[in-house]
């Protein structure tokens, strides 16, 4: 028996949409050994998870597999009868999927979802699996293992789910798992203890697997040999290691460049200057439910300030209340020293207009239907009473400072642009009204890392341009060091930590600043192991809790 | 459980507020109706004189908020008064025992009930399974085969499916009797047999939503990543379906189960009449024709308890239903 355990061939995947077929995956090979880790990297729209799904012999609805041979251990999963196949998902070939917290079923206690493949395929018995599960949930250092999985997926935190999820992959010690951005949905912090337990289980059991992430430092932790992909095509493949320190082609040299756009920081604002905004000791609560609590900075003229925090730390409550969506319960907002009314409804439309939004998901925030000439023509005739051809010219202004071609782009509906195209608009809408401070919640955080390079270049250009004041609502920290002038570290609703960029990537550091900054993976290969050993498993978050019991 | 019972307690409110105000609009409703029984019952050549005799005797000149409540209050305490049509009954011929229309709708009530129930019996289960194979055979011939049948047999009059039936299963091969005229002291069995002519009518006329939401609500989840994930586990697609899909789609179908049903004991007038079956149905209609004041209140009242009460037990159902209710944080 060999050691190959997959063996892809010119393998072709098409799409249907509006009734044509369109190629996915243009002829791809990929091969793999027992024990082995491949990274698959790529942006969004490169065919990974695709790719990812046909070595398990799927594809989803609307897709099907055109060309090429997908072989599993010498069966042939592209002619096998799907009662064949069904016998090898689950038991040997197992997926791990992005949100954990969608992919777990709502209706029934994990558990049972654990147990299912393992009595399904006549793997174990109904008992043998629970026991077998729960020693899982201990290995993958779940707190309360004994107990945890007799819980709904509503009451386990994300970063459990994935864990959970990684032991119902190993249900049936499968020969190969697909991960499929298991920790992309995750905070940084918690991203950690998730690969961790990733790595250790599937080296503990020998298991192969197909890690597929857009994120290369992720990547370079868990992947023996990595392969890139863009458009359906392989790009290249190498192994870790070769691949990280010598890429061969211009596009992965051009992905392993993103990280390093960095613009100077700003010399500091002179003492005594009036901010443009200023947040000043704001408590807020939704409902009874208290979510911030005494929330002070500052934001200057022509500067950025990048507000970090995990999910749930009140990031986008601040904004909200910046906004006066959210009026605080205590503490107050001022815009150029003067107090602005708490409740958006009770100020003027000068004080709305001088501060706008744009949004994490610019698919949703602009109106399908609407074309983008209508869509930027609105707020300029709401703000500036323009109309006809003065509002047309506004508008193609507009276009030029977002660098799309107005003539081109005018008429276009938002579904006929690309994401980051999409998210100019928003960009666009924000300028049409003239701001002198704009919010930018997550804008990047949904895009891949060249375009949000491109967006995140094209704000510093526009704040240089026109003074604008950004505060930056995100959870990556590259971002950050790209952006930012200063720097406000938030965690359960309080300021940690805040100060000028180039101090706040320099120790010391509040420890909660140093937890976030380390636990930014780095391209290293060692970046994880080291990392653990430095911290000690103590240190891995509620693994502490789990190793004391 | 606190908030689920807390959230059941406030439905259960909400539907007794309901019925109180239905009650209200029922009987400005019934009020409002032109004609009175005085006139109809005494025909065209009536004196005004006599109409107004009658009219005080049966307290319709009344003020009509105290008549109102006096009748809320009645009805609170069980007393459902006594029809127009039996009162002048007792007067003109003298006798002077009175049938409350408690016991006049009594049994008719309990046949309407056993009708909807049997119905149910064969409906429910009946459509859920077509619906649950035409999701797991969607694009099939038998899911085609199934979607037109039950989209026909909704769109033909009801009165023209019971005269099919009656043809095949009665006339043709005497399985059921076409009459049925339900007698006391019957069997169980008997008796479902006799009312089983107008059950298949029903079932006719009721499979078709119901099997038409059990499909779309399981075929809306099918996309969900959580089926995906069940079959990449190598679950076998009826599984998948059954295991997986469905207790996630229940509340929707329960709320189109709880109309339906609420349909079978307010809206078979047309099966009753055809099979001479003795339901509220028939009582209702001809007491809306004598203008029988008292008993077209109850009858509507009742129908309305049968809306309210269908509805609330989906609504609590689909709470039940969702384990995020049922079991919080």
């Amino acid at each position: 028996m060999s050691d190959q355990l997959v063996k892809i061939r010119g393998l072709k995947i098409e799409g249907r949409s509006d009734e044509t077929w369109n190629p996915i995956i243009n002829g791809v090979d990929l091969d793999l050994n027992k024990g082995e880790v491949l990274g698959l990297i790529g942006e969004s729209g490169a065919g990974k998870s695709t790719m990812g799904l046909a070595a398990m012999g799927f594809t989803r609805d609307g897709c099907r597999i055109s060309g090429g041979s997908v072989e599993f251990d010498g069966i042939d999963l592209v002619n096998a009868p799907a009662a064949v196949k069904r016998g090898l998902l689950g038991k040997r070939i197992a997926y791990v999927a992005q949100s954990a917290a969608a992919s777990f079923n709502p209706a029934h206690k994990l558990i049972d979802q654990h147990t299912e493949a393992p009595t399904q395929h006549s793997v174990q018995s109904k008992a043998e699996s629970e026991k077998d599960g729960i020693e899982l949930y201990r290995r993958l250092r779940l707190p309360d293992p004994d107990n945890i999985g007799f819980r709904y997926p509503h009451q386990v935190s994300g970063g459990q789910l994935q864990r959970a999820m990684t032991a119902m992959a190993m249900s049936c010690r499968p020969d190969l798992i697909i991960f499929d951005e298991p920790t992309t949905a995750l905070d940084v912090t918690t991203q950690i203890e998730v690969l961790a337990s990733i790595r250790d289980i599937v080296e503990q059991f020998n298991t192969a697997a197909i890690y597929i992430t857009h994120d290369l430092a992720v990547v370079a932790q868990m992947a023996d040999k990595i392969k890139v992909l863009l458009k359906g095509d392989e790009v290249e493949e190498a192994d870790t290691r070769t691949m990280l320190s010598a890429p061969k082609q211009e596009y992965t040299k051009s992905l392993w460049a993103v990280r390093s756009f960095q613009r100077p920081q700003k010399p500091a604002v002179n003492v005594g200057a009036t901010p443009v905004v200023s947040v000043q000791n704001v408590t807020a609560a939704y409902g009874t439910v208290p979510v911030l609590f005494d929330v002070s900075f500052d934001i200057h003229a022509g500067r950025t300030v990048a507000v970090v925090g995990e999910s749930g730390s009140g990031k986008s409550t601040t904004a909200r209340c910046i906004t006066g969506l959210l009026p605080p319960k205590q503490g107050h907002i001022e815009f150029d020293g003067q107090v602005l009314p708490l409740d958006y409804r009770q100020r003027d439309k000068n004080q709305l207009r001088q501060a706008q939004m744009i949004y994490q998901m610019a698919d949703t925030a602009l109106n399908p239907r609407k074309t983008i000439g209508e869509l930027i023509g609105r707020p300029v005739q709401f703000y500036s009473g323009k109309t006809g051809a003065e509002k047309r010219k506004r508008v193609d202004e507009l276009l030029e400072q977002i660098e799309l071609e107005p003539t081109q782009y005018f008429n276009r509906l938002p579904s006929e642009l690309s994401g980051g195209q999409k998210q100019r608009i928003g960009i666009a809408r924000a300028l049409a009204a003239e701001p002198k401070f704009i919010i930018c919640d997550e804008v990047t955080s949904a895009l891949d890392q060249l375009v949000a390079e491109g967006i995140l270049k094209l704000l510093a250009d526009l704040q240089d341009k026109l003074g604008l004041s950004y505060m930056f609502i995100t959870h990556d920290l590259a971002t950050v060091r790209a952006i930012s002038d200063e720097v406000v570290v938030m965690k359960d609703g309080k300021v940690v930590e805040q100060g000028p960029k180039d101090q706040m990537f320099q120790p010391p550091h509040h420890p909660y600043t140093d937890l976030l900054l380390s636990s930014v993976p780095e391209m290293d290969p060692d970046w994880l192991t080291t990392l653990l050993k430095e911290r000690g498993v103590d240190n891995i978050g509620d693994a502490a809790v789990d190793k004391m019991a | 459980m606190g908030s689920v019972g807390k959230i059941i307690l406030q439905r259960l409110a909400l539907g007794a507020l309901t019925l109180v105000i239905v009650s209200f609009v029922i009987f400005a409703a019934v009020n409002a109706l032109p004609g009175d029984f005085a006139a109809a019952i005494l025909g065209q050549g009536a004196t005004e004189e006599a109409k107004t005799a009658i009219r005080a005797d049966i307290g319709l000149d009344r003020p009509f908020f105290e008549r109102y409540f006096t009748w809320l209050g009645s009805i609170l305490t069980g007393d459902l008064g006594v029809s127009y049509a039996q009162m002048m009954f007792a007067t003109n011929l003298g006798g002077d025992q009175l049938i409350s229309i408690t016991d006049q709708i009594g049994p008719r009530f309990f046949n309407t009930m056993f009708l909807a129930g049997l119905t149910a019996v064969i409906a429910v289960p009946l459509s859920l399974t077509i619906g649950v194979l035409a999701a797991l055979y969607r694009g099939s011939v038998f899911d085609r085969v199934a979607n037109v049948t039950t989209l026909s047999s909704i769109s033909a009059p009801e009165f023209f499916l019971a005269y099919v039936l009656i043809l095949f299963l009665a006339v043709i091969n005497p399985l059921f009797p076409v009459i049925a005229l339900p007698e006391d002291g019957m069997s169980l069995i008997e008796r479902a047999r006799i009312t089983m002519l107008p059950a298949l009518t029903l079932t006719l006329v009721v499979t078709a939503h119901m099997m038409r939401m059990t499909r779309a609500a399981i075929l809306n989840l099918l996309a969900s990543p959580y089926i995906e994930m069940a079959r990449l586990k190598g679950v076998s697609p009826m599984r998948v379906i059954v295991v997986h899909a469905l207790p996630n789609a229940l509340a929707p179908i329960i709320n189109v189960i709880a109309l339906n049903l609420a349909y079978l004991i307010t809206g078979v007038v047309v099966v009753e009449v055809v099979f001479v079956y003795p339901g509220i149905g028939q009582l209702f209609v001809d007491a809306v024709k004598n203008r029988d004041i008292p008993m077209v209140q109850v009858c509507c009242l009742i129908f309305a308890a049968a809306y309210i009460l269908l509805n609330l037990t989906a609504d609590v159902m689909s709470i039940l239903s969702n384990p995020r209710l049922r079991h919080p944080k």
